[in-house]
């Protein structure tokens, strides 16, 4: 398998790690103090453990550790391999970003 | 008829014109006490206990394929109960108890062949972190034993202990652990649950779930609706498929697992090698092929087959252990697809949705389970209570944070 | 567990015959045509087979040598020993395997039909007992009527006890064919990437056209062909093409392709698997044509071939007949004898016999007419084809079925022929030339699953679904005569070429006609009554594991009619030439029995590698010292110098400890260095350890949110402990932080972590929190840190820094980050951290002075008797500190388990906070982080060990808990550990049982406080 990373081209997969769907959004709370909100534990569990686990198209992340250190969003086809789309991470290539 | 010998020489004097099919080809009825989605190693086991042990008899085996074509037929036969945590010492313990006996309880020959596992150690921090293991096996009074690197070197002459990159220090053996023809264990289960009454129906794939009020009544399948009190599902590798069809959603990622056999060549290796300082691991099978494999491929996939660079990884791994293998040639690569859980062990469960029971996230050890799974999954769909040595495999456990995590790697499932 | 089948004394015994054997040229070659053939008979060859020597000439295979040579009997079966000699001229050959070469280079199960014969080449049969001729395995042949398919499952089940000890040692000695030399392998392998527009597997009719056309056009084209010769069938067949020979033509192919720059050709290449992004894996046989690789090459070369388009022009294998009598040996492919006579001039024989059911078949006829040979019979069940009349006038034909054969062990004498009349006529001939039509190698087309699809008119089985980027051409699509292969080869050559947006002219197509190429399938001879009875011979379907027609209906008729099943039950396929020769005719005969029609019954999936691959060609050159890479630390070579006995932590190598002449072993050597550091001074590179800069506005509130504690709050110049969890709320690392600047944070990791925690912390800031103005870099590299420990470092500090630098306690005080300036001039880093316990300072310098500064901090030291410890003494001290480290922070444990729960921040979110509140992992009995010490202190602790109550009976419930880190502590005078234990923490001064079957400890131990050494800590703030 091949990814084509925005910032370096296309690169075989031994260069990138793999985290996995990219669907679970981490849930935002305003955790201050002790008390937590009741559905945080619920929300985080979602976040933490279960997945679609799609036969077929999905959205996962990946990470070019062995190149530019971006994480990735890939569309990938999870019975055929089929990637369609490589995206950077919404803070991907920061560094230019700063400069 | 028993098969022996006997009736084998019997056969022989009319040409073998006689043998019977070894598992009816049954169409489905219309109602079924159990119905078992799933036609491999842990769902035809599962019929078999039902109906031997708990005197449920009207059960139905569904296989969307040929039974045993997913893992039950795409694995590398290892069979052992070298585990260090609660929940997964007893439970394989009581799979390794079943496999000794398998041949006399099925009257079929699955060659349970314990010529011993040695996982090798590489580092002061590896061996403790087996002697942990062991100790808690012989706790558990499971056979386990520290091999310092003589000892070794007596059992293993042929292994890389001059040009180690990773010096190879020790082993933990268990030698009641070994390997098992894996065709013939879906085979002697399907025949001996058929001979009990089981309806094993091929080429059956379940399309839904016929539900009143909340409960499974019943299954939808290619061959027509089919009613069952209740109905279990054991369909790991497509596990999150079929439960999102009763609206669920699992703890489970699938992810390709491959092996590989080497042509076949004269006995080489006496049983189950596995090097700790890469992802490799080796048995030999009787027919003479090297058996071996290594990591997983690491992303979610289920295309059934396996990539180059985890076969180089395996093939790299093999040859910094025993490069006596080097001119061996591999002869095949196959991948099956992993039900990968999120703490690397089981789930034996009700559901949420009634009538509807799981087996599932055997990772990348579900041949080994077979016979437990089958005895404890059997246990919970006969009594509605789990077996006492699968109490912990509980689908909340995710929830209530019970984990069984051997490898500490935490929710990541290409990690386990 | 059992010995090994293999010693280096058997390995001697093998070289020291091989060397006996005196080398000759010009043994006979009495089967070698006197003309003709694409052999060298200028350069002849020596080699022995069997120890027997014979000759050859260059462009022979070991396969075509011996036949030349006269030899019909090369192999043994898998199952019934049966004799075997040469079927086939290709990679799918399944009876003529050997064991090549001698020693360490021993290569077993190789097929004589692929080996290209070099001189010098040594070979034997295999599977046989004492020896060809005489092997007692032959006796199985005599039990087939017990050893039918399936048997091993219905018997040997009694005594339960006896399938280890007794029947599977005998079985696995019997099975296995040729025997692995049990040494390493002395070769090299290497690995390689290529790139091309272009890749065309295989060089017959097709494969050139296509290269032609896409290397005209201007296409950077690959050209793999599996064999040491261009040409594929060309080879073989007497074509025209463009009014020349074919192999003429081909030549002419080869010597354009060869001035084409962007054309790269790859002779003795395999393309053995497509895989995912256009990725091909291929293996080069650099080395396997010499007696061993010339100096500096490799014996082969794995090359990973990233295409944009590929066309798989791998050609059509032939397919055996199957009828009684068919293994015997003289009875072979029909395309393989013309192969024999054509392009190596050696004949399998003088009177041959052709039995087919295709038109292919009358050509072989011709083929042996051409070279001097005598055409025993035709044996066609169709009659003569039309296109044969002219051709057949005078052959003796005969529209019939072959039902038995004749011979003696190594030759056949003649056949058995039922004809149309049902009459039975006996054919002498001593070659047999059978085929039942091609098969499309349908293998690199259907790696990626899709199913091959029917083709009647050629009764066979064409690609389907190819995989993306791939298109078959010629005789691999099912595409048989010559004509259509130029044709298809070409126009997918020139579209591949266009595709990858090459605008150049691919030139012309060749011309040639197309052959007769018509098929009646014909899956089995069942011999008629009488016939039947008087021949009485098993009709085979996979000739290597002896699978005949009778076991593929045995397995139907138990219920194994799944063609998945029939491959399982049977073994039909699963043999060195994986099916090439039996799948097909296997699953036919399976659709009869069962009354379906073949495509209902279907095939097998089709699995890489296309041929077998040497397992050390995948490995390549990772293997030995060079498996994985080696990192060294800044100070390696100073310590090596020094004699330092190192440890591989990770890829890291670390010095373990320092031996002294005088030391009789390391424990000795680790007192001394922890006793030195207690009481004077010592240092220790620990530049492996993580290291991370993380800056930006909001690199304090990113610390925040990656970690239990606050680090926003940390002033400038400041250092802080931190514990970070993974979100499901267990620990996932642990290291110090300082605050360089307003916006500047130096972050450390745990050696084990600091790649994970890289990766976690871009994660966080790139996906998570993106809004956030933080960079990270990692600076593992780029620094060289030594910890420097002991009542004496700030002595030892002061000969090294400036003197402007204030090190007091006031001036510096515990837990204190900045830069200073050392004597010289040089910038460094101090950390007033302490691992040891005692006054301890961590100074980093740029990697690339960490020799000299461990140089420096040695004569800084002289005079206080300065040591360099290593991990050992580091692990030691830590201990007797009671920090936790990677053995407690195993991925089991939470913050709380390891005693930092008041550290966890309840006014801010932080990866985990939430998960970790889950009830389970707030248990009251849950582990805890506690000292361990034996009540006698002889007693030995051992990492690993199990913690049980006193007098506690084994069982499951029993246990509690297991010693994480142990160590001998010399200021104690005793071995100590932490351990994590239930309610651990709660029971300090408990006697417990400390039991480690193991390695036969079972001793009582008293739980402790952890902190076994200076409990209040003045030590590290003084």
């Amino acid at each position: 398998m091949r990814i084509n990373c925005p910032f370096c081209g296309e690169r075989e997969i031994g260069e990138f790690s793999y985290l996995g769907d990219a669907a679970p959004r981490r849930p935002a709370y305003a955790a201050e103090g002790p008390e937590l909100a009741p559905e945080a534990e619920e929300a985080f569990f979602d976040f933490v453990y279960l997945r679609d686990n799609p036969a077929g198209e999905m959205r996962e992340h990946w990470y070019h550790g062995g190149g530019c250190r971006a994480w990735l969003v890939v569309t990938r086809n999870t019975l055929t391999h089929e990637i369609r789309t490589t995206e950077p991470a919404p803070g991907a290539g920061a560094s230019e970003r700063a400069a | 008829m028993n098969y022996s010998v006997f009736s084998l020489a019997k056969h022989a004097l009319s040409k073998h014109q006689r043998w019977p099919r070894a598992w009816r080809n049954a169409s489905p009825k219309k109602h079924y006490d159990v119905v078992v989605i799933g036609g491999g190693g842990h769902g035809l086991a599962t019929a078999f206990h039902l109906a031997r042990d708990f005197g449920v008899r009207n059960v139905a085996v569904l296989e969307k394929g040929w039974i045993g074509g997913g893992n039950a037929g795409r694995n590398t036969t290892i069979i052992r109960s070298n585990y260090g945590l609660p929940g997964n010492i007893g439970f394989y313990e009581l799979s390794m108890k079943l496999w000794e006996r398998q041949e006399q309880d099925l009257n079929y020959n699955t060659m349970v062949s314990q010529r011993g596992i040695i996982n090798l150690y590489h580092s002061d921090g590896q061996r403790d972190a087996y002697a942990r293991r062991g100790n808690a096996m012989r706790i558990n009074g499971i056979d386990a034993e520290l091999l310092d690197q003589n000892q070794l070197r007596k059992m293993l002459p042929f292994l890389n202990y001059a040009h180690a990159r990773f010096p190879v220090m020790g082993g933990l053996l268990q030698s009641r652990a070994g390997t098992a023809r894996h065709d013939a264990v879906v085979w002697g289960y399907a025949r001996a649950a058929d001979r009990l009454g089981v309806d094993i129906i091929q080429n059956c794939e379940v399309t839904g779930f016929v539900r009143e009020n909340g409960r499974v009544t019943g299954v939808e399948t290619t061959r027509g609706e089919i009613g069952a009190e209740k109905v279990g599902m054991a369909v790991a590798g497509h596990s999150s498929h079929v439960a999102r069809m009763a609206g669920l959603k699992l703890p489970i990622e699938s992810h390709v697992l491959q092996a590989f056999v080497s042509e076949a060549i004269k006995p080489l290796l006496p049983g189950v090698l596995t090097f700790g300082a890469g992802h490799f691991y080796v048995s030999q099978s009787d027919k003479g092929g090297l058996v071996f494999g290594g990591d997983i491929d690491g992303y979610n996939s289920y295309a059934q087959r396996g990539n180059m660079p985890v076969m180089e990884d395996v093939c790299e791994g093999g040859m910094a252990l025993m490069p006596m293998i080097g001119r061996v040639r591999l002869l095949r690569q196959w991948g099956g697809v992993m039900d990968m859980s999120m703490d690397g062990s089981p789930i034996i469960d009700r559901t949420p949705v009634g009538n509807l029971y799981i087996n599932a996230g055997w990772c990348y050890g579900g041949f080994k389970a077979t016979p437990a799974s089958g005895l404890c999954f059997a246990h919970l769909l006969a009594k509605d209570e789990s077996h006492p040595e699968a109490s912990l495999f509980r689908l909340d456990r995710f929830r209530r944070g019970a984990l069984i995590d051997e490898k500490g790697v935490g929710a990541q499932p290409n990690l386990h | 567990m059992a010995d090994i089948a293999h010693s280096p004394a058997a390995l001697k015994r093998a070289e020291a015959e091989a060397a006996a054997k005196p080398r000759a040229r010009g043994a006979s070659q009495a089967r070698r045509l006197a003309g003709g053939g694409l052999i060298d008979r200028q350069k002849p060859l020596s080699f022995t087979f069997d120890g027997k020597r014979m000759s050859g000439f260059a462009g022979d295979t070991l396969a075509s040598a011996l036949l030349a040579s006269g030899v019909g009997l090369v192999a043994r079966s898998f199952k019934y020993h049966r004799p075997r000699g040469v079927l086939t001229a290709g990679p799918e050959e399944p009876n003529a395997l050997v064991e090549l070469r001698t020693g360490a280079r021993l290569e077993p199960n190789s097929k004589a039909t692929t080996v290209e014969l070099f001189d010098g080449l040594v070979a034997k049969s295999q599977n046989r007992w004492p020896s060809l001729r005489h092997d007692v395995g032959a006796v199985n042949g005599a039990l087939s009527p017990l050893f039918v398919v399936g048997f091993y499952y219905k018997t040997f089940m009694w005594p339960p006890k006896a399938w280890e000890k007794l029947y599977e040692p005998a079985i696995r000695r019997a099975a296995g064919l040729g025997s692995a030399s049990g040494v390493p392998d002395p070769d090299h392998y290497e690995k390689a990437w290529a790139h091309c527009d272009l890749l065309v597997v295989g060089s017959g009719p097709a494969g050139l056209s296509a290269a032609l056309a896409a290397g005209r056009a201007g296409a950077r084209v690959i050209l793999c062909e599996n064999d040491f010769m261009l040409g594929g069938r060309l080879l073989s067949d007497a074509f025209e093409i463009d009014g020349r020979s074919g192999a003429e033509w081909a030549q002419g192919a080869i010597d354009e392709l060869a001035g084409m720059p962007n054309v790269r050709i790859m002779p003795r290449t395999t393309v053995f698997g497509g895989y995912d992004g256009g990725t091909y894996g291929a293996v080069e046989r650099v080395g396997d044509h010499l007696p061993q690789p010339s100096e500096h090459q490799p014996r082969q070369r794995l090359w990973r071939i990233v295409a944009k388009r590929t066309v798989d022009a791998s050609g059509a294998i032939e397919r055996p007949l199957v009828f009684p009598g068919n293994d015997r040996p003289g009875v072979m492919m029909a395309g393989a004898v013309r192969t024999y006579l054509n392009r190596f001039a050696a004949s399998p024989g003088r009177r041959v016999a052709v039995f087919t059911n295709n038109d292919d078949g009358w050509r072989t006829a011709q083929a042996v007419l051409a070279a001097g040979g005598e055409i025993a019979a035709v044996i066609d069940p169709r009659g003569v084809p039309e296109a044969f009349r002219m051709a057949a006038a005078g052959w003796r034909v005969i529209e019939g079925e072959v039902v038995g054969t004749k011979g003696t062990l190594d030759a056949l004498t003649s056949v058995e022929v039922a004809d149309a009349r049902g009459g039975v006529v006996t054919v002498p001939c001593d070659v047999l030339a059978m085929s039942g039509g091609w098969n499309p190698a349908v293998g690199l087309s259907s790696f990626h699953r899709g199913r091959p699809v029917w083709k009647d008119e050629i009764a066979a089985f064409v690609p389907g679904k190819c995989p993306t980027g791939l298109t078959v051409a010629g005789a691999a699509k099912g595409d048989l005569s010559l004509g259509a292969c130029l044709q298809e080869g070409f126009s997918a050559g020139a579209k591949a070429a266009v595709e990858a947006g090459l605008s150049g002219s691919p030139g012309e197509p060749a011309q040639a006609a197309d052959e007769p190429v018509a098929v009646r399938a014909l899956w089995e001879v069942k011999a008629p009554g009488k016939a039947g009875q008087k021949a009485g011979q098993k009709a085979f379907v996979d000739f290597q594991h002896d699978v005949t027609a009778d076991d593929v209906r045995l397995a139907q008729r138990e219920g194994f009619e799944s063609v998945e099943h029939l491959k399982r039950y049977t073994t039909l396929g699963m043999a060195t030439d994986q099916g090439k020769t039996s799948n097909v005719n296997g699953l036919a005969i399976l659709a009869e029995a069962k009354g379906e029609k073949i495509p209902e019954t279907g095939t097998t999936i089709y699995r890489p590698p296309q041929v077998p691959v040497a397992i050390a060609a995948l490995a390549g050159p990772n293997r030995d010292e060079h498996f994985h890479a080696t990192r060294l630390p800044p100070s390696h070579h100073w310590a090596a110098k020094r004699g330092a006995v190192f440890v591989d932590v990770g890829l890291w190598k670390r010095a373990q400890w320092y031996p002294l002449a005088h030391e009789k072993d390391w424990l000795e050597s680790v007192n001394r260095e922890v006793l030195a550091v207690r009481n004077g001074v010592g240092f220790c590179d620990v530049s492996t350890l993580g290291k991370i800069d993380v800056r930006g506005r909001d690199a304090g509130a990113f610390l925040d949110r990656v970690y239990i504690n606050t680090f926003s709050s940390l002033a400038v110049g400041k250092a802080r402990y931190g514990v970070m969890l993974r979100e499901d709320g267990f620990v996932m690392d642990d290291g110090t932080t300082s605050r360089l600047a307003e916006d500047h944070y130096f972050v450390t990791t745990t050696t084990a972590k600091a790649g994970p925690v890289m990766q976690h912390l871009e994660f966080c800031r790139q996906a998570l929190w993106p809004e956030l103005d933080v960079q990270l870099a990692s600076a593992t590299d780029q620094w060289a840190q030594f910890s420097v420990a002991g009542l004496k470092t700030r002595d030892l500090l002061q000969n090294l820094v400036d003197p402007a630098e204030d090190l007091s306690n006031e001036g510096f005080p515990f837990m204190a980050a900045r830069e200073v300036k050392l004597r010289g001039g040089m910038r460094a880093r101090l950390f007033r951290i302490s691992f040891s316990g005692e006054l301890a300072f961590e100074i980093a310098v740029p990697a690339r002075f960490g020799g000299s500064l461990a140089e420096n901090l040695m004569q800084a030291g002289a005079a206080f008797g300065v040591t360099p410890y290593g991990t050992e003494a580091l692990g030691t001290m830590r201990i007797e500190k009671g920090h936790a480290a990677g053995a407690e922070l195993n991925g089991w444990t939470t913050a709380g388990d390891l005693g930092f729960g008041k550290m966890m921040s309840k006014k801010k979110d932080f990866i985990g906070r939430v998960m970790a509140g889950r009830e389970e992992l707030q248990r009251p009995d849950r582990p805890a982080v506690v000292g361990v010490k034996p009540l006698n202190p002889a007693d030995r602790l051992r990492g690993g060990a199990h913690v049980l109550p006193r007098n506690a009976k084994l069982g499951p419930d029993t246990d509690q808990g297991f010693l994480t880190s142990v160590c001998f502590s010399p200021v104690l005078g005793r071995w100590i550990a932490l351990a994590l234990v239930a309610r651990g923490r709660e029971r300090h001064g408990e006697v417990v049982r400390i039991y480690d079957p193991l390695r036969n400890g079972d001793f009582e131990a008293e739980l402790c406080n952890p902190v076994f050494y200076d409990p209040e800590g003045a030590r590290q703030r003084g």
